[in-house]
């Protein structure tokens, strides 16, 4: 007979690993990828493929540096990099795409310990590093289906970014199903609603931080006089809510947090767009709330059943 | 009403049809003087005696024990040390049977006239929690405030074990007669009978057996892992809260397990203290799930065996369920009162452990609302200030947060060594 094995209960299994919640992650972004394709073209398997396999890489190297157990298997770094590249544009040349994984993955993931233990985004921040390091090739935006007339590609401004009195806005529809410009995934609310849904169902996220910051952008819209359901459909904010808004490690645990944290972003976001010279701001608030959170953590602590209140200045 | 929190498990039931067999009579028992929670007992023979069944072989003059008897008829081979599943050592007698199971003169059934002398009764039984606590059953029965509700728990919220519903199929009278007896000798005026909503045919037969009786409750618990835990059943079929250092008593309630009353009716009517116990037998080892009346003192090892265990192939051996059962390093070990499960298991979740993700599910499941991943941070670095705000003392180590954590981490095992930290008042 085999030496038996003693450890501490309890001895049964959950079969919810790191790995299967990062793959349903990925799963929920097939949609808004496959749209992406759809809308502009090959260059988007391209440069999703360069940001994926970059963000893998970096991360197999810093482990491997940092002398630490190899981590690749657990998923994550294929989100941050799928992830990081649906927060691209489509004409962004991949030495960039490049640096932006190596600022996810290597700055602000691994120094901070790896997976769990940063306190931002990857993806946002590298978004928002390569905006402020590369600001033209980082928004020149093309129509969808450019590639059909590559000779007269012309630069296409998002959605956010023309003139409320514009001729050409997009329809409610258009905006829906992403026949606008922007970055690769953040065009098409429908996908990315259909990976949220997915997510959601999965119980891989909560739904209060996406509803949240969607609500809370919607009312101050309207409050403010801007048209809600355009502010919500437009730009990077289902991308945003579903996908960064409810990252485990840089948002509060509860889920008093998590509304929290939505509400945050939505007034951030609606504060830069509102009152901002940058049209779009759903980067911006959520890695700022990214650094609140801590602070919320502390705030909304659960109250443990049948705890007694800590007696102060105790002798 | 709201309720605790809790986690859906797989039951596991393979059981629950299985009815109860009687193991034949071991050649060997191996019988130990602390099977309950408390002081353990003194022994009462010495090598070479002949015992007979229901014999007392030990006691202790402290009130928290509980006196254990002889299961056979035979003689006394041995005297050991024992080391139990937690760790502790105790003296152990080592009988070999005759068996021809020849009753002892002791055993008649106890007269009982008031409260006292049925106190006296219970201790001398033997009882003590049959669920798997062990605490003393007489200890329990006796709290310094008055009681107005007594719940029988028959939640049996842990995987695979189906021993209490045996018993609640096979003896519903003992179980009826038993919680009339402790209601009319400790002035209880209602009873509540706690099954987990995935026992239908056990709460359909209670119902019915308690429809004139409007003293005893049947009450449905949802079948969400842990419902068995004191302060999850007291709050779930009461809305009572037992609080920071309180015990249920203070907030007028006894829990019991249901086998345990069971057992206490029989006690009262034929004297026959605690001498042998049903359990499970399961687990993705064994060939023949089943259920087992043995003596107490069986070794583990026969009972496998005689459930088709392929040995060859047994990784980990459980006492108990699979959620708080603990894994023994020897299958000789013995049945003991408290054994409601053997579980043994060739393959069984060993995946290495990763690092936190902060995904926040062991804190989504905590029954009592604690934050593991927070204590586990605070474990880490030895402060003992916030573990205390954590309020850490409270886990009752039911392990569903290690249970859910999708990186495998032991936070349940965490916060026990984290507890331990904190020094008592």
């Amino acid at each position: 007979m085999n030496k038996l094995i003693v450890s501490p209960s309890p001895h049964d299994e959950n079969y919810i690993k790191t790995s299967v919640i990062m793959l349903n992650v990925v799963i929920a972004l097939v949609p808004a990828f496959v749209m992406s394709v759809y809308y502009f073209g090959w260059r988007s398997i391209m440069l999703t493929a360069v940001c994926i396999i970059s963000c893998v890489l970096f991360e197999f190297i810093c482990r491997k540096l940092m002398k630490r157990d190899n981590t690749i298997g657990d998923l994550s770094a294929v989100v941050t990099g799928l992830i990081l590249a649906m927060n691209l544009p489509v004409t962004l040349p991949p030495w960039i795409a490049v640096i932006g994984s190596f600022i996810a993955i290597a700055i602000v993931k691994q120094l901070f310990g790896g997976i769990g233990q940063n306190f931002a985004n990857p993806a946002i921040t590298a978004r928002i590093v390569l905006m402020v390091s590369f600001p033209s090739a980082m928004t020149h935006w093309v129509y969808p289906f450019w590639y059909r007339n590559p000779t007269d590609a012309v630069s296409g401004a998002t959605p956010l970014a023309l003139p409320e009195t514009a001729v050409d806005v997009y329809s409610y529809l258009d905006l829906f199903l992403g026949k606008s410009g922007g970055c690769l995934g953040e065009t098409c609310a429908a996908a990315l609603l259909a990976g949220g849904i997915y997510l959601i169902i999965k119980k891989i996220i909560n739904p209060a931080a996406p509803l949240a910051f969607i609500g809370t952008l919607g009312l101050l819209s309207a409050v403010s006089g801007a048209d809600p359901l355009y502010q919500i459909l437009a730009g990077g904010v289902f991308l945003g809510a579903f996908f960064m808004a409810t990252d485990y490690a840089t948002t509060p645990i509860s889920t008093k947090g998590k509304v929290i944290f939505g509400i945050g972003c939505g007034i951030i976001t609606f504060v830069i767009r509102h009152f901002g010279s940058y049209p779009e701001g759903v980067s911006f608030s959520i890695l700022l709330m990214n650094i609140l959170t801590p602070y919320i953590e502390q705030l909304t602590r659960n109250k443990v059943f049948g705890a007694k209140e800590a007696v102060k200045n105790e002798k | 009403m709201k309720k605790l929190k809790g986690i859906k498990l797989k039951h596991r039931k393979n059981t629950q049809n299985s009815a109860t067999v009687d193991f034949p009579l071991p050649e060997k028992v191996i019988i130990p003087m602390s099977m309950h929670m408390g002081v353990p007992c003194s022994l009462l023979v010495k090598p070479k005696d002949t015992v007979k069944v229901g014999q007392k072989i030990g006691d202790c003059d402290a009130p928290f024990s509980a006196p254990v008897h002889s299961s056979v008829s035979g003689t006394v081979t041995a005297v050991t040390d024992y080391r139990n599943a937690m760790g502790n050592v105790c003296k152990a007698v080592e009988i070999t049977t005759d068996g021809k199971q020849e009753i002892s003169e002791e055993v008649k059934p106890p007269v009982i006239t008031d409260k006292e002398s049925f106190l006296k009764a219970v201790r001398e039984s033997g009882a003590c929690g049959l669920g798997g606590a062990g605490f003393p059953t007489h200890i329990k029965l006796n709290p310094k405030t008055p009681i107005d509700v007594i719940i029988i728990n028959a939640a049996e919220c842990e995987p695979y074990i189906t021993a209490d519903y045996r018993e609640m199929m096979e003896c519903p009278n003992d179980i009826i007669g038993g919680i009339n007896y402790i209601k009319n000798m400790l002035n209880i005026p209602r009873a509540i009978l706690a099954i987990e909503s995935n026992k239908p045919e056990a709460i359909k037969n209670f119902t019915r057996m308690a429809e004139n009786d409007d003293t005893i409750d049947i009450f449905t618990l949802p079948s969400k892992y842990p419902q068995g835990a004191e302060k999850v059943i007291i709050y779930n079929s009461t809305g009572r809260t037992v609080m920071e250092g309180q015990l249920p008593s203070d907030v007028g309630v006894i829990v019991i397990n249901v086998s345990t009353v069971a057992f206490l009716y029989r006690y009262m009517t034929t004297g026959m203290p605690l001498v042998t116990r049903r359990l499970t037998v399961d687990g993705n080892a064994v060939g023949e799930p089943k259920n087992i009346r043995t003596v107490i003192g069986t070794p583990f090892i026969k009972l496998l065996e005689y459930c088709k265990t392929d040995m060859e192939s047994v990784k980990k051996i459980i006492a108990g369920g699979p959620m708080m059962g603990m894994s023994i390093p020897d299958p000789n070990m013995p049945v003991v009162k408290t054994s409601n499960a053997l579980l043994a298991l060739k393959s069984y979740d060993d995946s290495r452990t990763a690092s936190c993700i902060r995904c926040g599910r062991c804190v989504a499941v905590c029954p009592l609302g604690l934050m593991p991943a927070e204590i586990e941070r605070a474990y880490k670095i030895k402060n003992i200030e916030e573990l205390r705000e954590l309020k850490v003392t409270l886990c009752m180590n039911c392990g569903s947060c290690t249970f859910v954590c999708p990186a495998n981490r032991k936070l349940a095992e965490t916060n026990q060594l984290a507890k331990a930290l904190i020094p008592r008042k």
